[in-house]
């Protein structure tokens, strides 16, 4: 059987132990659809358990002819992290129909791709799956966390010599699992366009807190109280978006959202081991301090800046920050409104 | 006798495996297998309640605010509480537009494509619904994705983004809605209208809603263009009426319930066609055929422990039961159970559920959620709060119930301690793909596909295809 036309990028999409979030994520991709944005950027998605009309063992037949060398793969994309378990059987998630576990198939046609590319935070390092107890040993594909290994060993290079790319995200926004995926087609992203995480830079160098709409209760330590104020939320409501990559911010999500404008805090989806927080929408404090501080700013100026901020804090600022609408429009303070 | 297994079982959410007994080219027996299992239920046990709302919705990508409000609504119960109006209001409109959005993916990017296979071929119908319809290559899909997308930025409004979502909470939404955003949310649900009437309906959405019998559909879609009439005419073609014949019970557990209540109203409707209160007491989880230990058959004892060598199970889904009976939910259920007329007709005229009436209800279903998209926005208002603050959790047991876009979804919540002692998860799927329970009775698919004609193509029978796809499962959901 031969699938797919000469000339284009190959890719076979699978899911291992997922949610199918990120191929929700990614089907609001492109202005007229995301196959046409495929077709158009040349990319033939050989097969896509969601979308695809192949199924049953034509589906089989299809992997059988990867795996011995009779089709080619360019791209591999892995959506939800690697069951490997129970005892490495892999039988907690098994690939119907083949009485294999994905475990397993991915270890054979890894190693036949160009490039591998785990959307998600739970393909690049077990995500939710890998959360408590992880009941499934699951892992992602090369990091069990933030350490490498994986599924596939920390040694593994697709053929063309690159480690697993992580486009982590939970779900990662389409634009991210598109750009990567052409920034690579296009030969534009190597080794040197990753993260110590396997994370692509051009995400990474954010953080999903350059550009919040929150930034200016942020620079005051204007703080939000409880949920749907409009302040800050580091301080009370658990926000992470100043240790965690992404340019969540800077883009619209949805056409103009984000978490933060949302109203609710960051939970730095796109770090290894964000599963394993707990008390998520609230900020761990040590001795009235948060925890969790920015991560280049040492403790003692972070607390000498926010007393001075929070003294220089404006009226409008302090009291919009813990109202639900705009109580205290911008204004001039001789402005009776301000008053 | 042959038996046969389909697999991977794709174009469902998730992961799907099918093995068939086949006798004179026909289905004789059916098992139904979700091969995958993640263990949200234990990943659950410990953690503070309110990680829940982190946690569940990310079962599943595609109805994850529907993992949410059930989550939200036990937390609710457990810290008595009640929600600020604007966010019951913002949590339907967010929710009905995940709903529409999911029956839109599996009408145009799940169901259909089957029709546009090369078996055929031989059919007058077949080239224009190839053009149509073709996975990933027909006409529709270039709509009906932007479409969807344009409907999701509702979530960009109300929930910051979609999918996985920390807006809803217990006390209501996080984002107060201000006059801006409600022009856009206007303009959103204006949009999706127009893409509903112009491409789906090819009428007024009041029309859609308004036909009542079977002859009305009927004498409506001749010469009628757009998707909806297109599907009508090959179900007939294809005797889709036959095909795929549910259990009888149905059951719903009432959706977007506000101040006055659930405006699909909870219920069971009988094999007999009555109407009943839902017994919600009488549900249990059966794990004779499913790789877990035996705990208590309630879920609100039950615990989750799974056991990959148990001999005679079959599938990671526990087989749910209401009152001991296997039972069918999903869009068909719901509005049957509401007394939607056009549907409790087509029911009573087919003598119950089958591969076209689902199809029919799901759309049926979207035009009513652009109508109460609209009214809702309209309802908001603007300078109230939109959450209460959540309090602390009591300890005791705490049920959450809401409807899916696939049906029945309820949460268990055991709180001890101030931690998760328990949280048991019955999905919709979970009830129609259940497997055999202690007496041996088979799940709704299990049953819906007995009978069904393969012919010589085996497990390439595309009716098995569209008997499975009618229920439009949701396999990350089902064992979760
Ligand atoms: S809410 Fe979070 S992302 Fe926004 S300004 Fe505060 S810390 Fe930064
Ligand atoms: S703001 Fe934080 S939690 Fe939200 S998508 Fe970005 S990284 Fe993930």
């Amino acid at each position: 059987m031969t699938v797919g036309s000469e000339g284009m990028t190959r890719m076979l999409w699978l899911q291992g132990a997922s949610c199918g979030g990120c191929t929700m994520s990614i089907l609001e991709s492109g202005a007229s659809g995301w196959f046409d944005e495929l077709r158009q950027s040349g990319i033939d998605l050989i097969w896509h358990p969601s979308v695809s009309e192949q199924t049953g063992d034509e589906v089989v037949e299809l992997l059988e002819a990867i795996r011995d060398g009779r089709e080619r793969l360019d791209l591999l994309v892995l959506e939800g992290s690697v069951a490997r378990g129970p005892s490495l059987s892999g039988r907690f998630n098994m690939l119907a129909g083949t009485n294999r576990s994905i475990y397993h198939w991915l270890l054979d046609l890894a190693p036949l791709a160009d490039y591998v590319v785990a959307v998600g935070s739970c393909a690049a390092y077990g995500g939710i799956p890998a959360a408590g107890i992880n009941p499934t040993d699951a892992v992602g594909l090369q990091f069990e966390g933030s350490d490498v290994g994986g599924a596939l060993g920390a040694g593994f290079r697709s053929k063309r010599g690159l480690p697993v790319i992580n486009v982590a995200g939970c779900a990662p926004h389409p634009g991210w699992m598109m750009e990567s995926l052409l920034a690579l087609t296009s030969g534009d992203l190597g080794a040197d366009g990753l993260d110590t995480v396997g994370r692509p830079t051009f995400i990474a160098n954010h953080l999903a807190h350059h550009g919040c709409s929150r930034n200016e209760f942020y620079e005051f330590k204007a703080s939000a109280e409880t949920m749907s104020e409009r302040g800050c939320l580091m301080e009370h409501l658990g926000c992470r978006a100043t240790q965690a990559v992404g340019d969540c911010n800077q883009r619209s999500w949805n056409g103009g959202g984000s978490c933060t404008k949302g109203g609710y805090a960051c939970i730095a989806c796109t770090s290894p081991g964000f599963e394993s927080a707990q008390n998520y929408l609230q900020t761990a404090k040590l001795a009235g301090i948060p925890v969790g501080l920015p991560t280049d700013m040492p403790k003692a100026w972070f607390v000498a800046l926010a007393a001075l901020s929070k003294s220089a804090t404006p009226r409008r600022v302090r009291i919009n920050a813990t109202a639900d609408h705009v109580v205290m429009p911008p204004g001039r303070p001789s402005d009776k409104r301000s008053s | 006798m042959t038996r046969i297994t389909v697999g991977p079982f794709n174009r469902v959410e998730g992961d799907l495996e099918v093995r068939l007994d086949i006798e004179s080219g026909r289905v004789t027996r059916a098992e139904v297998t979700a091969p995958l299992y993640r263990g949200f239920e234990q990943i659950l046990e410990g953690r503070p309640p309110l990680d829940a709302l982190v946690i569940a919705p990310r079962i599943c990508g595609i109805c994850s605010v529907s993992q949410s409000i059930a989550a939200a609504a036990a937390l609710r119960q457990a810290m008595g509480l009640a929600a600020a109006p604007n966010g019951i209001l913002a949590t339907n409109i967010a929710h009905a537009a995940e709903n529409a959005a999911d029956h839109l993916t599996h009408f145009y990017i799940f169901f259909m494509p089957d029709f546009a296979r090369d078996a055929y071929a031989s059919h007058a119908w077949h080239s224009a619904t190839a053009e149509r319809f073709t996975a990933t290559k027909g006409s529709a899909a270039r709509e009906a994705l932007p479409a969807r997308a344009r409907l999701l930025e509702i979530m960009g409004i109300i929930a910051g983004k979609w999918p996985h979502s920390l807006a809803f909470q217990p006390g209501g939404t996080t984002r107060a809605i201000e006059l801006g955003e409600r022009i856009r949310l206007n303009a959103i649900a204006a949009s999706f209208r127009g893409f509903l009437e112009r491409v789906v309906f090819a009428d007024k959405l009041e029309n859609v809603i308004a036909l009542s019998t079977p002859d009305e559909l009927d004498s409506w879609r001749e010469g009628r263009g757009g998707d909806f009439a297109h599907f009508l005419r090959v179900a007939d073609a294809l005797s889709l009426n036959d095909l795929g014949t549910g259990p009888g019970l149905l059951m719903s557990f009432g959706a977007y319930h506000d101040v006055d209540g659930a405006h699909f109203r909870a219920g069971i409707r009988t094999d007999a066609g009555e109407i009943e209160a839902l017994p919600a007491h009488r549900i249990t989880e059966d794990v004779s055929h499913a790789w877990m230990r035996e705990t208590s058959l309630d879920p609100a004892e039950s615990r989750t422990v799974p056991d990959a060598d148990k001999a005679d199970a079959y599938s990671w889904c526990k087989a749910p039961r209401l009152a001991g009976e296997p039972v069918e939910v999903g869009a068909l259920a719901r509005q049957a159970i509401n007394g939607q007329q056009l549907i409790t007709a087509l029911i009573t005229a087919d003598g119950g559920s089958n591969v076209r009436n689902r199809v029919i209800a799901r759309l049926i279903e979207t035009a009513q959620l652009a109508l109460s998209i609209e009214q809702w926005i309209k309802a908001l208002r603007l300078n109230e709060p939109f959450c209460v603050n959540s309090g602390e959790t009591a300890d005791g047991h705490f049920v959450g119930l809401v409807e899916a876009a696939r049906g029945s979804l309820g949460h268990w919540l055991a709180v001890r301690s101030g931690r998760i002692e328990r949280f048991q998860i019955i999905a919709p799927t979970s009830w129609n793909f259940s497997p055999r329970d202690a007496d041996g009775v088979a799940g709704p698919l299990e049953q819906a596909l007995v009978g069904t004609e393969v012919g010589t193509a085996g497990a390439r029978a595309v009716s098995i295809q569209h008997v499975v796809r009618s229920f439009d499962p949701c396999m990350v959901c089902t064992a979760h």
